[in-house]
């Protein structure tokens, strides 16, 4: 967790005071002048109002060019960032033809499947050619295809459990299946810092939602114990289930999950275990399976594993690996099974490509090279950071390192020198991140070389001097 | 009697002052002989300091102990995560084993498939192809990332370009996935406290949009205008502060769980009139409807600003996936910030923008396509008109042809199963390929369910005759 800092957490609250009330002050002007102007919208209430458009049009645009940064190229090590300019004062950007290769350590590319391979690629543009781009039907009409039975198969080999059902979409898998495995009269008991994804399934599904403190199974045992002897909320009927969702690395915080505590209580209490793997599958583990054979956990002991194919497999979409009762109920009630387009065939084939490549079956090492470059490359860089002395979150061996920025002039200052000296970092706020704790984001490839890193660190260093972020003394060896 | 109690009082009040025979008694405060009121407040005021000095009562609190409190916990018991289920139960799927063009393999059996929403025709179309795979060699398959986040690949706003200059809006936004468009983009603009007047035959996505946002939703008879009419009128008549809340209709152009199109001149007037803005959701109109094929808008000659807002999911007629949401600028930027899936999903695989992009070429290239679809669309109609028990329900200008029974069995699932078995037999006995309408337990749409037939431009006469000839025959032995 993120202790803030008593002076930072003044001067940031200054500094976001300091732009509300200039904000505000220009909102107040415009709406004198626009008093004069004829209203033709009269009757309606404006499509946008509250606080969330006045962050977006007073604070949002004045930085909205270190985000959303347009690129000409795959997502892999190296990118080709375009330049972009504005006119009005960031409020619109405008794209040049203009490139600038950098240094990408912004994407979710652990493995670095994200480029062109030489196992996935050839194979992918087969099943182009052979299934197109679509299947234009839903998974239970005409949209499963042989490879989605096989990906299907293969998942539930991977991650070790007996099935496994997908959905083209990451963030659906989470919003769609949370609503057909528990509604109105049970309990969902979230990690306060679980992804959006899982806070709109919970709020989709009817069911109470109740959080407890980030990773903590000291106040997850509290939070059920007070849960189970209250029950339902007013009528006091005991809960029909209780469902404790976690994730297994937390993107905005690189911290592994303490799972086997969590599930220790889970247990205890007969709560049932929703496991989140969007960041951590492929991405950690000896064989890349995951927190689960990180940390020890035998995946029997989790009910569901969700995960995702955005990341390590460089694909899109997700799954969820359960029992087989689960996973029959899951394909007879699902709506995404139903309703959505199914995954399209040629990512398909790159998640069976890449998983393929990881468990070895294609013949070579290289999967078992990339598990140990991505993890050597995390803990190098993460030391060399803390070295350097800035506010490094998460643990050993997780591939997401966020490096606290607090003060909001700092997020454009950050993400802006640090792409002058052709490095593409990932700088995170609000809404993404509470309003106080910006940070920037690092995350690592299997595909960054010694060399790349070393770059990396030297324009870290630099840019963290020129913009003050090492907020801890730098530690000489 | 009762002048001896009064006798009695004046007595013992003598009494009083008697025994009291204090200078209080006979105080005189400001002029006025109180005649022993002070004792007697003096009396009160004691009272009511001794009454304050007593601890308050509290009903006993009686937290539960620890012990309890385990044994509470020993005793509950779950229900199992999923209610049982038989490998019987599991409903029924087929593999294909190529591509979902007209004709395709299923389960090992050459088929003619109505089940793909391949409106156009376009899977398969060469030209599409290999503009996936310059760009699958360009930019890999997946974006690794949100768009926020260097996920934000050339051609998604390319593609976003597209789309808008092709409906004639200023400015379009892409997401991920086609189902996740709408359900993100309703919460996005209607709030707690705001107003949502929907159609009952929506499909889930909306539906759980609406859920999601929170929002006051009222619902109108199915694709009825006096229905929705009588709804605006009360809802603008009994609530005084309708002014002050946003007003949204949302309607489905072609409702896929009726094949009915909404009436969108009368639902502009109505938006009019009562001051709502409109979200429609076009994903089975984009590409289809309108003389090239711009959807609804284009069909009923209404200007496309006039809808504030248009989504459509890309799986139907583009035969690509992921949807998109367009409308002016100031809706489309709102969006990359303030909805979930965009901002916290990973951006649509750069290929698929690509496709999106090469399909909108195409139709504009290719507007004759679309008179090939509403030829086939006629075709079908025409040859279904004769169907033993069975009739047509679905709009004439639908590409999704439903069939009901003209009269029902009693119950959804008696229906569902003579639709399944008369679906199964046209497959295994005639090799057409064509879909119930199923839906979930979670879907709140209570529409009659039915077969349909998704038609595509790349259906031949003969593919249509079959699948004609094959329901005539299979309904008039499942029915007899």
């Amino acid at each position: 967790m993120v202790r803030l800092p008593y002076l930072t957490a003044l001067t940031t609250l200054f500094s976001y005071g300091l732009l509300f009330a200039f904000g505000q002050v220009r909102d107040f002007i415009r709406y004198i002048l626009d008093l004069r102007k004829s209203k033709n919208l009269q009757g309606y209430a404006p499509i946008c109002l509250g606080l969330e458009d006045f962050y977006t049009r007073r604070l949002y645009l004045r930085i909205q060019d270190c985000f959303n940064r347009p690129i000409a190229s795959a997502p892999d090590s190296w990118i080709d960032v375009v330049e972009r300019y504005s006119k009005d004062n960031n409020k619109t950007l405008h794209r040049t033809s203009k490139t600038s290769k950098c240094l990408n350590l912004g994407s979710y590319n652990y493995l670095g499947f994200a480029a062109a391979d030489e196992f996935c690629t050839p194979r992918v543009i087969e099943s182009l050619k052979k299934y197109s781009p679509s299947t234009c039907s839903a998974r239970v009409d005409g949209g499963t295809t042989k490879l989605h039975a096989e990906l299907e198969e293969l998942v539930a080999q991977f991650v070790r459990k007996p099935a496994a059902i997908l959905f083209g979409m990451g963030y659906a898998t989470n919003s769609a299946i949370i609503p057909s495995l528990i509604g109105k009269g049970g309990l969902i008991v979230s990690d306060s810092l679980n992804h959006n994804s899982i806070v709109n399934g919970s709020r989709g599904s009817g069911a109470t939602v109740q959080v407890f403190q980030h990773n903590s199974a000291a106040h997850l045992e509290e939070v059920l114990r007070e849960q189970i002897a209250e029950g339902q909320p007013r009528t006091h009927r005991p809960w029909k289930k209780i469902i404790v969702i976690v994730e297994g690395i937390y993107s905005m915080e690189g911290e592994l999950c303490k799972l086997p505590d969590i599930i220790d209580v889970c247990k205890k209490y007969k709560a049932y275990t929703y496991l989140d793997e969007a960041h951590s599958i492929g991405a950690i583990g000896r064989s890349g399976r995951g927190v689960c054979e990180l940390l020890g956990v035998d995946t029997a002991d989790v009910d569901i594993m969700m995960g995702t194919f955005t990341k390590s497999f460089g694909s899109c979409g997700g799954y969820i690996a359960a029992s087989k009762e689960i996973i029959r109920h899951l394909k007879n009630t699902c709506p995404a099974h139903f309703y959505a387009t199914s995954m399209s065939p040629p990512s398909v084939q790159q998640v069976i490509s890449a998983i393929k490549v990881v468990i070895g079956e294609d013949g070579s090492d290289r999967g078992a090279r990339k598990l140990a470059q991505i993890r050597e490359n995390s803990n190098f860089f993460r030391s060399e950071l803390h070295r350097m002395g800035f506010e490094v979150l998460g643990d050993d061996d997780s591939p997401v390192m966020p490096i606290m920025l607090y003060n909001p002039a700092k997020i454009p200052a950050f993400s802006r020198e640090c792409l002058r000296h052709n490095l593409a970092v990932v700088t995170v706020a609000f809404p993404a991140t509470p309003l106080l704790l910006a940070r920037a984001r690092i995350c690592l490839s299997a595909s960054h070389t010694r060399e790349d890193m070393i770059k990396a660190l030297d324009v870290l260093s630099t840019v963290g001097d020129l913009v003050g972020i090492k907020y801890f003394p730098i530690e000489t060896q | 009697m009762t002048s001896g109690v009064m006798n009695a009082t004046t007595t013992a009040l003598d009494w009083v002052s008697e025994a009291f025979d204090a200078p209080l008694a006979r105080a005189v405060v400001f002029g006025i002989h109180n005649k022993g009121h002070l004792v007697v407040e003096m009396l009160l005021i004691a009272v009511i300091l001794f009454l304050l000095s007593r601890k308050s009562y509290k009903p006993p609190r009686m937290p539960l102990t620890e012990n309890e409190i385990d044994d509470l916990c020993d005793e509950w018991v779950p229900e199992p995560l999923c209610p049982q289920i038989s490998e019987e139960q599991l409903a029924q799927t087929h593999t294909l084993e190529c591509a979902a063009t007209p004709h395709t393999i299923v389960d090992g059996k050459e088929v003619v498939n109505f089940a793909s929403a391949n409106y156009l025709g376009l899977l398969g179309q060469e030209k599409i192809i290999d503009s996936c795979i310059g760009s699958l060699e360009k930019y890999g398959v997946g974006s690794c990332g949100p768009r926020g986040f260097y996920g934000t690949i050339d051609v998604h706003l390319d593609c976003e370009k597209k789309i808008a200059n092709f409906l004639g809006t200023s400015d379009s936004i892409l997401y991920s996935y086609g189902i996740s468009t709408i359900f993100s983009v309703i919460p996005a603009f209607c709030k707690k406290g705001d107003i949502i007047v929907a159609d009952e035959g929506v499909h889930w996505g909306v539906q759980n949009g609406l859920f999601l946002s929170r929002s006051t939703v009222v619902y109108f008879e199915h694709n009825n205008m006096v229905s929705l009419e009588n709804t605006l009128e009360e809802l603008t008549r009994t609530n005084k502060r309708v002014e002050k809340v946003r007003r949204y209709i949302v309607v489905e152009g072609l409702y896929q769980n009726s094949g009915q199109v909404a009436p969108l001149d009368e639902i502009v007037r109505l938006k009019e009139k009562y001051r709502f803005r409109v979200v429609l959701d076009e994903s089975h109109t984009f590409g289809v409807l309108g003389n090239s094929g711009r959807g609804l808008t284009e069909y009923y000659g209404v200007p496309v600003e006039k809808i504030d807002i248009i989504t459509a999911a890309m799986g139907n007629a583009l035969a690509t996936d992921g949807g998109f949401c367009t409308g002016s600028v100031r809706v489309v930027d709102h969006q990359r910030l303030s909805s979930a899936g965009y901002v916290f999903s990973a951006s649509l695989p750069p290929y698929l923008a690509t496709a999106a992009i090469s399909a909108v070429d195409y139709l504009e290239e290719n507007p004759s396509v679309l008179t090939t679809l509403k030829n086939n669309i006629a075709l079908l109609r025409e040859g279904l008109s004769d169907v033993a028990e069975l009739e047509v329900s679905s709009s004439p200008l639908s590409p999704i042809v439903f069939l009901n029974l003209k009269k029902s069995k009693g119950s959804q699932e008696k229906d569902l199963q003579v639709y399944d078995k008369i679906v199964s037999r046209a497959f295994q006995e005639d090799s057409v390929f064509m879909v119930t309408s199923r839906r979930t337990a979670l879907d709140e749409c209570r529409l009659p369910l039915g077969i349909r037939l998704f038609v595509s431009a790349g259906h031949s006469k003969s593919d249509i005759l079959k699948a004609c000839d094959s329901l005539k025959r299979v309904a008039a032995l499942e029915l007899a």
